[in-house]
């Protein structure tokens, strides 16, 4: 290879104006709108005042949340000023009324030793004393003067406080010791009661108990087979609401189908009257396209608030806003694509004479058909992603239960199930409609191409 | 010759009893799926109607008496409410006490409090779909087929952007809610995470589809993956990337209003405000902004789309 001479490298630059000889304003372009966007994100950070919200902001609340996610926990105290010292749960505990659980022992000298996480973590405590033991270090707490001291170093994991001791155990829980009560919380990976809540007769049985007791146990309610009672008991279990989420649910994926389906079979004939080439009146395309944009433009949550004011909050405010929203939506997609389409099949049925609708049934429709479909199905699919979020502002669907149980900070575990399900849709309505898509749309591929091509 | 004629006219009226027995199995099955599709649409109408609070019929003649309240006794409340402007009927309730809302700027000019919202969720908008924008390009470069550094990479950044895309919105804006405390800074994170997953789908599927002379170039020099991406693949794809975005633009805005009524600041919550309590004037007021706003965005998006990559049906699959 030789090295270029400096007449070819000038022959280059001539032959190449457009590339070496760049008006200014085409060559700085790209650094105004690099200038322009840091000198906005700036803004951004000024306007939404970003160093203060990140300051104050609790970072080490995420991890717990997610940790609530897939865990649930125990929280039992246990009472040192009465006679006798006895563990008390909560009143809605996940352990159920009575719950004598294997981690808690009781032992021969009246001590109690509460297993956190084996006998690695734990706590052995009497009226006197407790000894908590974690990470590998025995840790005496004295309890007899009134507060609870710790004579000798205290390790990281404990924090002192004047009338409380404090062990971070981790993931597995949190003993908190004062002079006149220990409190505990357990925690466990996986979902409580998922299936059968503590009310249920058919809490704390295993699956094979549960299963011969439905094929030939005796009746637990009068009257009642225990199949069906069983079923009841899931769907009204007090604590997942299966039956109330599952409907929520079936509401969140008929809103958008019904939005959808009815903004599809309004738009369609509209989306004649607003094609140019079909309906040659100037006006008539205008309005209707004016129309569509206004329906766009008032966006899905002022519908939604709108309908929820004059239906009521339920799944019907939901399906009319999604309507009127998809009537403009689909109107301009299907009106676009009317007005995209080859003119040949359409002259070819016109010179053999057919009438008005003829033309468009036989010269226009079969064109469109699968591209509509594709439209519609996109929809549909967006859609149901949106259900979710109009939902929360009573809409109804699945978005308001969500945003309850997340307003609390407390029902993570339920979000969780919800928001697994919700994916579970979302992924399932992708692939029918991707691969119904994709079955009619041989077409819309072709098209596709053709419209890069032309680009 | 007469033979000939026979058989022809044989194989003609074969092919015609042939299509005419194909159009009627497909007339068939036209039928049956408009008949499914309206026994679903009856259903799910009935199924809409019955968990409503109000049912459709009960409340149809009252829609007049519900929309009678947005009428303002004066219209003039409307610009009052839109430009925080004193009005008379102020009677220290909450309908009329525009001028509250003021926020100053510089000695006795002020942004009504309407377009300050307004711009709170316009910027929210605006700053998500960049988090987006500036994930997705790296991601879409890693998930597109012939671009990949790695296969096993492709596939995990692949179904990460799923997660993203099809993850509720709401439920990542209550979580960092909970965090950053309610307001703008967790509807930004929770939509330009959604943005992220929604831009890199339909990034990776413009990058599939690029030319890949220019790529084989230059590896044929040597270059490295990066070198190949910035200098074969983003030159091309950049002005459809670009189009995506502002289309883009155009939802989150959507999006960014409907959080905000969730508690994510904005227009959205003062927009469910009003019309929960039953304020004509500034109802309307905001309605009109907000109608407005959407409009002005879209059609600039659109007429930027247009200089950047032509006339183009981008809903088409999009």
């Amino acid at each position: 290879m030789t090295t270029m001479t400096a007449d070819q490298i000038q022959s280059i630059e001539e032959r190449f104006p457009h590339v070496f000889r760049r008006p200014l304003h085409q060559r700085f372009r790209p650094l105004l709108l690099l200038g322009g966007t840091v000198v906005y994100l700036l803004y951004a950070l000024w306007f939404f005042n970003l160093p203060q919200v990140i300051r104050e902001s609790h970072w080490e609340r995420l991890p717990l949340f997610l940790t609530q996610w897939i865990s649930y926990d125990v929280q039992p105290i246990f009472r040192l000023d009465e006679p006798q010292i006895t563990a008390k749960y909560p009143r809605f505990s996940v352990l159920g009324p009575d719950p004598h659980p294997d981690w808690v022992r009781t032992n021969a000298d009246g001590s109690v030793t509460i297993l956190i996480d084996g006998a690695a973590k734990s706590v052995t405590f009497n009226k006197m004393q407790a000894t908590i033991i974690a990470n590998g270090e025995t840790v005496p707490v004295a309890l007899d003067t009134g507060k609870p001291l710790i004579s000798g170093p205290v390790p990281g994991w404990i924090t002192a406080h004047e009338d409380e001791v404090v062990a971070d155990m981790g993931f597995a829980g949190e003993v908190r010791v004062a002079a006149d009560r220990v409190k505990i919380r357990k925690r466990f990976l996986g979902w409580a009661n998922f299936v059968f809540d503590t009310r249920s007769p058919f809490f704390g049985k295993s699956a094979g108990e549960v299963a011969s007791l439905i094929v030939s146990g005796p009746e637990l309610k009068p009257g009642t087979s225990n199949l069906a009672l069983a079923g009841d008991n899931i769907w009204n279990n007090a604590q997942w609401q299966h039956g109330d989420v599952w409907t929520k649910l079936l509401q969140t994926i008929v809103m958008a189908f019904l939005g959808t389906a009815l903004g599809g079979i309004v738009a369609f004939p509209l989306a004649f009257f607003a094609a140019r080439n079909i309906t040659p009146s100037r006006l008539v395309n205008q309005v209707l396209k004016r129309f569509f944009d206004f329906m766009r433009s008032i966006d899905m949550l002022i519908w939604a608030l709108f309908f929820t004011r004059a239906f009521g909050p339920g799944p019907l405010a939901g399906s009319a806003a999604i309507f009127f929203t998809e009537i403009g939506t689909l109107g301009k997609t299907y009106s676009e694509a009317l007005e995209n389409i080859d003119d040949k099949p359409r002259e070819g049925v016109v010179s053999t004479g057919a009438n008005g609708l003829l033309v468009q049934r036989y010269g226009v429709l079969p064109e469109v058909i699968p591209v509509f479909i594709s439209q519609t199905l996109y929809q549909w699919e967006s859609n149901t992603r949106g259900a979710t979020i109009i939902g929360a502002v009573g809409a109804g669907g699945i978005g308001l239960k969500l945003w309850e149980a997340m307003r609390t900070n407390s029902n993570w575990a339920n979000v969780f199930y919800m928001v697994l399900l919700t994916l579970v849709v979302v992924f399932v309505f992708d692939n029918i409609s991707n691969f119904l898509r994709r079955r009619l749309s041989r077409t819309i591929h072709d098209y596709n191409r053709l419209q890069a091509e032309q680009e | 010759m007469t033979l000939s004629v026979t058989a022809h006219s044989d194989a003609t009226h074969r092919a015609a009893d042939a299509w005419r027995r194909q159009t009627s199995l497909r007339r068939l099955y036209t039928a049956i799926g408009v008949g499914l599709l309206i026994v679903a649409l009856c259903g799910t109408m009935w199924f809409a109607d019955e968990a409503n609070a109000g049912h459709f019929f009960d409340r149809l003649p009252h829609i007049l008496d519900f929309l009678s309240w947005l009428v303002p006794k004066d219209w003039n409340d409307v610009w009052r409410a839109m430009f925080d402007i004193a009005s008379p009927h102020d009677t220290g309730t909450q309908e009329f006490n525009f001028p509250l809302g003021r926020a100053y700027v510089w000695g006795s000019f002020y942004i009504p409090e309407y377009f300050e919202l307004m711009l709170t969720t316009l910027n929210v908008a605006l700053v998500s779909t960049f988090i987006g924008f500036v994930f997705a390009v790296p991601f879409s470069f890693i998930a597109a087929r012939n671009l990949t550094p790695h296969p096993v990479l492709r596939l995990i950044v692949k179904r990460f952007m799923e997660l993203l895309r099809a993850f509720p919105e709401i439920v990542i804006a209550g979580l960092f809610a909970a965090i950053v405390s309610i307001g703008p800074i967790a509807a930004i994170i929770a939509i330009g995470l959604h943005s992220i997953g929604a831009l890199g789908k339909l990034f990776y599927e413009i990058n599939e589809n690029i030319d890949m002379r220019a790529e084989e170039g230059l590896r044929a020099v040597g270059a490295n993956w990066f070198e190949r991406v910035r200098f074969a693949g983003l030159p091309q794809v950049l002005p459809n990337f670009m189009s995506y975005t502002l289309l883009r633009i155009e939802i989150n805005v959507r999006i960014s209003t409907i959080m905000g009524a969730v508690g994510g600041g904005g227009i959205g919550e003062e927009l469910k405000l009003s019309i929960s309590r039953g304020f004509g004037a500034k109802t309307i007021a905001l309605v009109l902004l907000l109608f407005t706003t959407i409009f002005i965005v879209d059609q600039f998006s659109a007429w930027l789309r247009r200089k950047l990559v032509g006339e183009q049906a981008f809903m088409i699959g999009a």
